[in-house]
C-alpha cells in the first residue's frame, strides 16, 4: 500500500524508490533512445493522462487521516534503458555494458502468444513441418517485440486503499477530491437538471465527449473536460437513449417515434424510420453498426457508414428494453421478461445462444471489456456474474437490497450498479478477474434515481445520470491509464480524426463476421473442406490424396516370382487390417472407461445393502 | 544338246528378251495352260530358232589356240556342270604368294558377317534425347540446393549480387581529403598539432600515457599497504607455527573448550538470526556423525583407550575417562531425529491438522476409492457429531486452512510453533540437565568437545519431546473420535450419499455453513457456494446415464431450480436507497416472500426446459422411414404396417456431435451454423497442408499493424521478392553462387545444340 507520509508515522519504505523514480539528467551527449515506435501505444502527451490522483498534497495531510489515496505503484525502472547506440560504441572502443537485445521476461511475453500448442497436430511432412516452423517462430518474435514495448505503456492504474481495516466503500466523493489534484478534482461535477427528467448518457470511444439526453427532451452534447458545450436542443420529445456513433461528431437519438441522427451543431442529419419507438441504442464501433432495440421487439443493425439497415430481427420476446454489447466478440445481449438473456448477432435469425439468468425478468446486462464476464440483474433483486467462456455459469451471486437497475462495466473490470439513487462500485483483484461482490469498492448517493450509468474511457471517472441530472464522480483505478493513439485518442485534433475516421472506414468489419468466438475467422470452414474433397471425388472418379495401394517392389534371384509378389501384398494387408482392429478395440475401451461411473466401485459388501 | 545348252546360254544372258518374248508371241499363250515340261522345251526351241535369225545370232568363241588375251564375253562354263568361283579365278595353277595377301583379305572379307541395318530414325533420336538428358540433368542437379535455398528464403532482393559498401577506411578518407575552407583548415591544424587519433581509441598518446602514469603518492602508498600485508601474514604464520610445536596437552585441550564455546555461542546467535545459516550449521553436524561413524574414533581401539582400559580396573579417573569416551561415542553415532528446524515444523504443522480433525474424517478421505457403506454412513454421521460437539466455528476453518485457537484441549499450529521457540530458548538450561542426567557425574565437570555434539544434543532432546506430545495428543484425538463412533446414530438420508462419495468434507462444511450464515456473516465462504452448486449439477445427470429420460429432465429441473434460488448473501452497503429505508432482515423476508407470490404463476423455469427440449429436438437429425403401407399386405382403411417393416425400412440418421449446452441445463446454444460468416473463411486448404489444424495454426498470429509492434508489423509483411527499380535483373550466374566457371560453361553448349554432343558421346563409346 501506499500511503503519503502521515505527521505520526515514520516514513513508509515506498519512499525511497519514489526517488529512484526520478528522471535521471540526461546530458547532450547521450543520445536520447529513440523509443520504437510500437503500433498498440504511440501517442503524444502520454503522461498528461490520468494524472489525476496522483498524490500531489501539501505535507500536513490532516485532511483525510483515515485513508490514503494514490496512484502509481511505483516500479524501479531498469538501468539498462541507457543502452548507447552502437555508432558511438565502434568509436570510441567503450563497451556496450548490455549487449544483446534486452531480454524479456517468459511471462509477459506469454501473454501475446496466440498459437495453442496444447492442440496436438496430426503427422506432417517435412515440408509442412517447416511451414509450421517458420510460423511459431514468427509468432515467437513479434509476441517478444510487444513485450518488449510493454515498457512504453509508462501510465499505472490508480487505486484507492484504505488503511488496514477500513472500509473504502466510507470514503466518499468529497474525500478524494479533497485529495486530488486540482485538475482531477475538477473532473468531479454535478449538473443539476432537474426540469428535464432522468437523464441517460454517453462518453465517445475517445473518453472526451459526453452526451445527455433527459426524459423530456433535453440533448446536449459536451467536451466534458473543458466543460464546452457543443450543442444543446430540445427535440420536443421523449429522448429514451442516446448514442455517439463512431466519432464525437454523430450523434444517435432514440426518440419517442423515430430514431434520428444529429451532428455536433444539433442539426438533425436524419431521422431513420425503419427504426420506431427505439429503446435502446448500442454502436459496434468497428462494424460501424447501430444496433436497436424497440419496443416492438425487433433488434435492428443499422449500418451507419452506408446508412443501410442490415439485419432486423424479431427477439419474440416482447418489449427489449435491456441491451448491452460485448466488446470482445461485438454480440449484442438482450435481457428478457422471462429471466433470459439472448445473445444476438446480425448474421443469425435466432439468438446464438440463451441464458436463463433470473427467475424474474431481467432489469440490466452489461459485459467486460474483455468478454469474459456478464453481470446480470433481475427482478429477483440478484446481482448474478456469469462467466462467458463457454460455461455461462453464475460465478458469483448476490442480493441487493432494492435490485440493480443499471449496470456498467468499466475498462479495467470494475462493476457498478445503480439501486435507486445509490451507486455501488465493486472492483475485483486484478484485471482479469471478476469484480468480487462481498464488499463494495465505492458508494455514492445522488440526488435522485439513476438512470443512466457509464465509466468514462481512459478516464477514473464514472458518468451517471439521474432525475436531478448528471454526476460524474471520481472512481480511482476504473479505466485504463494507457491509450493507443492510433485508435482512440483523447487529444486528437480534427485532422487526425478525419485521418482516423478514413483508416477506420477501410477496416471496417463485415456485420456477417460477428460471432461467438471472433478468432473462427482464423479456423479453415471444416464442412465446406470436406464437402469440397467429396465434390472433387465424384468429379475425378478417384480420390487423389488416398494412400497409394502397396506395390510390392521387384527383387531379383527369383523371389519377386508372382507367388511371393501376392504374398508380399498380403502381408502389408494383413498388418494394415490388424491396425484398424487394434484401434477399434482401443476406442471401445475408452468409450467403457468413459461410460464407468467414475467413483462407486463394487465392493463385496454390496450385496448387503439393502 | 549343244544348241540347247547354248539357247539356255542365250537365255540367262538375254532374260529381258525372254521375258518379253510371252508378249510377242501370242501363240505361246495357248501353250502356258500345257505342261511346264513341255513349255520349257517349246520356248527352247523358240530360242534356238529365232538365234539362227541373222541379227540377232552371236558368235561364239571358240578358243582353238593358247593365247594370252582372253575375251572377257567368250568365257563359257560349258562342259563343267559347277558353277564358278571367284577364287579359282585368281587362283593361279601354281600358287603365288603375290596373290596371298589378297585372298586372306578376301577370306576376311568373306568371314565378316553382314553389316547390322542401321537404326531407324526415331530411334536414334530417341537415344540421343535420353544420354543427353541424363547428361543435362547431372548438370543441373548442383543448381537444386540454390533453387531451394532461393524458394525458402524469407525475401529475395534482386539484382542477387550486391554491392558491397566499400567502406574506406577513415585514414584514407582523411588523407584524400584536403582542407579547403579556413575553418576547416584551423580544425586540422588543431588535430595535427595534438596528434589527435582519428579512429578508436579516441585518446592522444599523451592522454593515453597520462592514463597509465600513476601519481608518485599514489604508488608510495599503495607500496606501503603491500608491505603491511605482507609483514602480518609472517607475523601471523609465526605465531601458528609457535603454537602448533607447544606439547602441552592441557594447553590444547583448553583451546579447543574456548573454540568450542565460542563456536556454541555463534550457533545460538545464528538460530535466533539466521534460521536458513543455522541449518547449514546442522548440515557439518550431520557430518561429523558420519566422520565418526566412519572411523570409530572413541571406540576403545585407541591406543589410548586400551591403555585406559588395563588402567580402569584400579584408576578411577581412567574409567571416568574411559566412560566419558564412551559416551561421547554414543552421541556422536546417533542419529539425529530431524534433519532440519524447517521440516520439523512442518511436520508438526501437519500432525496437528490432523489431529484438528476426527480420525473418522481421514479414514473416509482412504476409503474414498472403495466405499464402505457401513463405514460411510458411520462416519458421516460421526463427523456431523463431532461437528454438532465442537465449536461451529471449527470446520470451516478447516476448510479455509486457517487453524487458529478453538478448544481448549486441541493446540493449533501457531501455538506450537511458539513452543518450538521457547524450547530453543530454554534449551541451554534442559541441555545441562540432560547432559548430567546422561553422564553421570563425574562428567558433569567436562563439556563437551566441540560445540556440534552440544547442538546435537539439543535438538535431538527438543525432537523427543515434541514427538512425545504429539504421541500423547494423538492419543486424545482418538478417544475423542472413539466417543462419536460409539454414539453412532440411524445412517444418514440415501440421497446424501453419491455426494458424500465425491467429496465428503466439504460437503459437510458446506452444510454447516448454511445453518451457520443465517446468524453469522460468513462474506469469505460463501463464494465457492454456487460454483459447487453448478458442479453438482453437472455431475448428477454423469452418475446416472442409464437413467430414464424423464428422470433425468426431472434431475435437471430440480438443478435449475436450485441454481436460480440459490440463497444468495445480501450485500450491505453502506448507502441504502432511500426508498427502503426498513430493516434490513425483516425486508429481506419480505421482498423474497414477494418474489415468491409474483412469480406463482409464470413458471420461468419450466418454459425454458420446454423451449431448449424442443430446440433439441429441432437439431437432431430425423430418420427417414421407407415404408410403403399396403404394399405386400392387404390394403384399406386403418392400414398399418408391422413393426418389422417399420423397422425395416426406416433409414436412421447418423448421431450428431453433442451439443455444446449438453451438460448446462441454464443455456440453450444455437447449433446453427453462420453461413455469411463461413464464406469468409478458408475453404482450401493450400498446398503443403495435409489437415486443416496444420494451416490453421500457421494463420493464427494477426499480422496487422492493430496487434503487433511496428517493427513486428514490417517484418511480417516484408515482400517476397524485391527488386531494385532501375537495375538489370541478371541471371543467376554460377560464380554468384560459388561455382567455377568452367562448370557452368558446358551447360549452354549443351543447350545450343545437344546432337553434337551426342555423336561424341558416340565416338567415346566406340573407341
Amino acid at each position: 500500500m501506499e500511503t503519503a507520509p502521515k505527521p505520526g508515522k515514520d516514513v513508509p519504505p515506498k519512499k525511497d524508490k519514489l526517488q529512484t523514480k526520478r528522471k535521471k539528467p540526461r546530458r547532450y551527449w547521450e543520445e536520447e533512445t529513440v523509443p520504437t515506435t510500437a503500433g498498440a501505444s504511440p501517442g503524444p502527451p502520454r503522461n498528461k493522462k490520468n494524472r489525476e490522483l496522483r498524490p500531489q498534497r501539501p505535507k500536513n495531510a490532516h485532511i483525510l487521516k483515515k485513508s490514503r489515496i494514490s496512484k502509481k505503484p511505483q516500479v524501479p525502472k531498469k538501468p539498462r534503458e541507457w543502452k548507447n547506440p552502437e555508432s558511438q560504441s565502434g568509436l570510441s572502443g567503450a563497451q556496450d555494458p548490455f549487449p544483446g537485445p534486452a531480454p524479456v521476461p517468459v511471462e509477459v511475453g506469454q501473454k501475446f502468444c496466440r498459437i495453442d500448442k496444447s492442440r496436438k497436430l496430426p503427422h506432417s511432412k517435412a515440408k509442412t513441418r517447416s511451414r509450421l516452423e517458420v510460423a511459431e517462430a514468427e509468432e515467437e518474435e513479434t509476441s517478444i517485440k510487444a513485450a518488449r514495448s510493454e515498457l512504453l505503456l509508462a501510465e499505472e492504474p490508480g487505486f484507492l486503499e484504505g488503511e488496514d481495516g477500513e472500509d473504502t466503500a466510507k470514503i466518499c466523493q468529497a474525500d478524494i477530491v479533497e485529495a486530488v489534484d486540482i485538475a482531477s478534482a475538477a473532473k468531479h461535477f454535478d449538473l443539476n437538471l432537474r426540469q428535464f427528467g432522468p437523464y441517460r448518457l454517453n462518453y465517445s470511444r475517445t473518453g472526451r465527449h459526453l452526451a445527455f439526453g433527459g426524459r423530456r427532451g433535453h440533448v446536449a452534447a459536451l467536451d466534458w473536460v473543458t466543460k464546452k458545450l457543443m450543442c444543446e436542443i430540445n427535440v420536443m420529445e421523449a429522448v429514451r437513449d442516446i448514442r455517439f456513433l463512431h466519432s464525437e461528431a454523430l450523434l444517435a437519438v432514440a426518440q419517442n417515434r423515430w430514431l434520428h441522427i444529429y451532428d455536433n451543431q444539433g442539426i438533425e442529419l436524419h431521422c431513420i424510420r425503419r427504426c420506431d419507438r427505439v429503446t435502446r441504442l448500442e454502436f459496434l464501433p468497428f462494424h460501424f453498426l447501430l444496433a436497436t432495440a424497440s419496443e416492438t421487439g425487433f433488434l435492428t443493425y443499422l449500418d451507419v457508414s452506408v446508412g443501410k439497415i442490415v439485419a432486423a430481427l424479431n427477439a419474440r420476446a416482447g418489449r427489449l428494453d435491456v441491451m448491452s454489447q460485448n466488446p470482445y466478440n461485438a454480440v449484442i445481449h438482450l435481457g428478457h421478461s422471462n429471466g433470459t438473456v439472448s445473445l444476438w448477432s446480425p448474421a443469425m435469425k435466432e439468438p446464438l445462444a440463451k441464458i436463463l439468468c433470473h427467475r424474474g425478468g431481467v432489469r440490466a446486462v452489461a459485459v467486460d471489456s474483455t468478454g469474459t464476464y456478464m453481470a446480470t440483474s433481475g427482478l429477483d433483486h440478484q446481482l448474478k456474474i456469469f462467466d462467458l467462456r463457454g460455461t455461462y455459469q453464475p460465478l458469483s451471486t448476490r442480493t441487493l437490497p432494492h435490485g440493480a437497475g443499471h449496470l456498467a462495466f468499466s475498462q479495467r473490470g470494475l462493476l457498478v450498479a445503480g439501486m435507486g439513487d445509490v451507486v455501488n462500485i465493486w472492483a475485483g483483484q486484478g484485471k482479469a478477474s471478476p469484480p468480487s461482490l462481498e464488499q463494495p469498492y465505492l458508494t455514492h448517493r445522488l440526488s435522485g434515481p439513476v438512470h443512466g450509468l457509464q465509466f468514462c474511457p481512459f478516464e477514473d471517472v464514472l458518468g451517471v445520470g439521474h432525475t436531478g441530472g448528471i454526476t460524474s464522480m471520481l472512481v480511482p483505478g476504473a479505466s485504463e491509464p494507457n491509450f493507443d493513439g492510433l485508435e482512440s485518442n483523447p487529444y486528437r485534433s480534427r485532422k487526425q480524426r478525419q485521418e482516423w475516421e478514413v483508416k477506420a472506414l477501410l477496416e471496417k468489419v463485415p456485420a456477417e463476421l460477428i460471432c461467438l468466438d471472433p478468432r473462427a475467422l482464423a479456423e479453415v470452414d471444416v464442412i465446406s473442406l470436406e464437402q469440397g474433397k467429396k465434390e472433387q471425388i465424384e468429379r475425378l472418379g478417384y480420390d487423389p490424396q488416398a494412400k497409394a495401394p502397396f506395390q510390392p517392389k521387384p527383387k531379383q534371384k527369383g523371389r519377386s516370382s508372382t507367388a511371393s509378389l501376392v504374398k508380399r501384398k498380403r502381408k502389408v494387408m494383413d498388418e494394415e487390417h490388424r491396425d484398424k482392429v487394434r484401434q477399434s478395440l482401443q476406442q471401445q475401451h475408452h468409450k467403457e472407461a468413459k461410460a464407468k461411473p467414475t467413483g462407486a466401485r463394487p465392493s463385496a459388501l454390496d450385496r448387503f445393502v439393502r | 544338246m549343244n544348241v540347247n545348252q547354248v539357247a539356255e546360254n542365250l537365255a540367262l544372258s538375254h532374260q529381258e528378251e525372254l521375258v518379253d518374248l510371252p508378249k510377242n508371241y501370242p501363240l505361246s499363250e495357248n501353250e502356258d495352260e500345257g505342261d511346264s515340261d513341255g513349255e520349257r522345251k517349246h520356248q527352247k526351241l523358240l530360242e534356238a530358232i529365232s538365234s539362227l535369225d541373222g541379227k540377232n545370232r552371236r558368235k561364239l568363241a571358240e578358243r582353238s589356240e593358247a593365247s594370252l588375251k582372253v575375251s572377257e564375253f567368250s568365257v563359257s562354263s560349258e562342259g563343267s556342270g559347277e558353277k564358278l568361283v571367284l577364287a579359282d579365278l585368281l587362283e593361279p595353277v601354281k600358287t603365288s604368294s603375290s596373290l596371298a595377301t589378297v585372298k586372306k583379305q578376301l577370306s576376311r572379307v568373306k568371314s565378316k558377317k553382314t553389316v547390322e541395318l542401321p537404326l531407324n530414325k526415331e530411334e536414334i533420336e530417341r537415344i540421343h534425347r535420353e544420354v543427353a538428358f541424363n547428361k543435362t540433368a547431372q548438370v543441373l542437379s548442383k543448381w537444386d540446393p540454390v533453387v531451394l535455398k532461393n524458394r525458402q528464403a524469407e525475401q529475395l532482393v534482386f539484382p542477387l549480387e550486391k554491392e558491397e559498401p566499400a567502406i574506406a577506411p577513415i585514414e584514407h578518407v582523411l588523407s584524400g581529403w584536403k582542407a579547403r575552407t579556413p575553418l576547416e583548415q584551423e580544425i586540422f591544424n588543431l588535430l595535427h598539432k595534438n596528434k589527435q587519433p582519428v579512429t578508436d581509441p579516441l585518446l592522444t598518446p599523451v592522454e593515453k600515457a597520462s592514463l597509465r602514469a600513476m601519481s608518485l603518492e599514489e604508488a608510495k602508498m599503495r607500496r606501503a599497504e603491500l608491505q603491511r600485508a605482507r609483514a602480518l601474514q609472517s607475523y601471523y604464520e609465526a605465531k601458528a607455527r609457535r603454537e602448533k610445536k607447544i606439547k602441552s596437552k592441557k594447553y590444547h585441550k583448553v583451546v579447543k573448550k574456548g573454540k568450542a564455546k565460542k563456536a556454541l555461542k555463534e550457533f545460538e546467535q545464528l538460530q535466533k538470526v539466521n534460521p536458513t545459516v543455522a541449518l547449514e550449521e546442522m548440515e557439518k553436524i550431520e557430518n561429523a556423525r558420519m566422520m565418526e561413524r566412519m572411523s570409530l574414533k572413541h571406540q576403545n581401539s585407541g591406543k589410548w583407550a586400551k591403555s585406559k582400559a588395563i588402567m580402569a580396573k584400579y584408576d578411577l579417573e581412567a574409567r571416568q575417562a574411559m566412560q566419558e569416551q564412551l559416551s561421547k561415542n554414543k552421541e556422536l553415532t546417533q542419529k539425529l531425529q530431524v534433519a532440519s528446524e524447517s521440516e520439523e515444523e512442518e511436520g508438526g504443522t501437519e500432525d496437528v491438522e490432523e489431529l484438528l480433525v476426527p480420525d473418522v474424517v481421514n479414514e473416509v478421505q482412504m476409503n474414498a476409492d472403495g466405499p464402505n457403506p457401513w463405514m460411510l454412513r458411520s462416519c458421516t454421521s460421526d463427523t456431523k457429531e463431532a461437528a454438532t460437539q465442537e465449536d461451529p466455528e471449527q470446520l470451516p476453518e478447516l476448510a479455509a486452512h486457517e487453524v487458529s485457537a478453538s478448544g481448549a484441549e486441541e493446540r493449533p499450529v501457531a501455538e506450537e510453533e511458539i513452543l518450538l521457540r521457547e524450547f530453543e530458548e530454554r534449551q541451554s538450561l534442559r541441555k545441562r540437565s540432560e547432559l548430567n542426567q546422561d553422564a553421570e557425574p563425574a562428567s558433569s565437570q567436562e563439556t563437551k568437545d566441540s560445540s556440534s555434539q552440544e547442538v546435537l544434543s539439543e535438538l535431538r532432546a527438543l525432537s523427543q519431546k515434541l514427538k512425545e506430545k504429539h504421541q500423547s495428543r494423538k492419543q486424545k484425538a482418538s478417544s475423542e473420535g472413539t466417543v462419536p463412533q460409539v454414539q453412532r446414530e440411524e445412517p444418514a438420508p440415501e440421497e446424501e450419499e453419491p455426494l458424500l462419495l465425491q467429496r465428503p468434507e466439504r460437503v459437510q462444511t458446506l452444510e454447516e455453513l448454511e445453518e451457520l450464515g443465517k446468524e453469522d456473516c460468513f462474506q469469505n465462504k460463501e463464494l465457492p457456494r454456487p460454483l459447487l452448486e453448478g458442479q453438482q449439477s453437472e455431475r448428477t445427470p454423469n452418475n446416472r446415464p442409464d437413467a430414464p429420460k424423464e428422470k433425468k429432465e426431472k434431475e435437471q429441473l430440480i438443478n435449475l431450480q436450485n441454481f436460480l434460488t440459490t440463497q444468495s448473501p445480501s450485500v450491505r452497503s453502506l448507502a441504502v436507497p432511500t426508498i427502503i429505508e426498513e430493516l434490513e432482515d425483516e425486508e429481506e423476508r419480505n421482498h423474497r416472500q414477494m418474489i415468491k407470490e409474483a412469480f406463482a404463476g409464470d413458471d420461468v423455469i419450466r418454459d425454458f426446459l420446454k423451449e431448449k427440449r424442443e430446440a433439441v429436438e429441432a437439431s437432431k437429425p430425423k430418420d427417414v422411414d421407407l415404408t410403403l403401407p399396403g404394399w405386400g399386405e392387404w390394403g384399406g382403411v386403418g392400414l398399418k404396417p408391422s413393426a418389422k417393416k417399420r423397422r425395416q425400412f426406416l433409414i436412421k440418421a447418423p448421431e450428431g456431435p453433442p451439443r455444446k449446452d449438453k451438460n448446462l441445463p441454464n443455456v440453450i446454444i444455437s447449433e446453427k451454423r453462420n453461413i455469411h460468416a463461413a464464406a469468409h473463411q478458408v475453404q482450401v486448404l493450400p498446398y503443403p497442408f495435409t489437415h486443416h489444424r496444420q494451416f490453421e495454426r500457421t494463420i493464427q498470429t494477426p499480422i496487422g499493424s492493430t496487434w503487433n509492434t511496428q517493427r513486428a508489423f514490417q517484418k511480417l509483411t516484408t515482400p517476397k521478392v524485391v527488386t531494385k527499380p532501375g537495375h538489370i535483373i541478371k541471371p543467376i550466374k554460377a560464380e554468384d553462387v560459388g561455382y567455377q566457371s568452367s562448370s557452368r560453361s558446358d551447360l549452354p553448349v549443351i543447350q545450343r545444340n545437344p546432337k553434337r554432343i551426342t555423336t561424341r558421346h558416340n565416338k567415346e563409346e566406340k573407341l
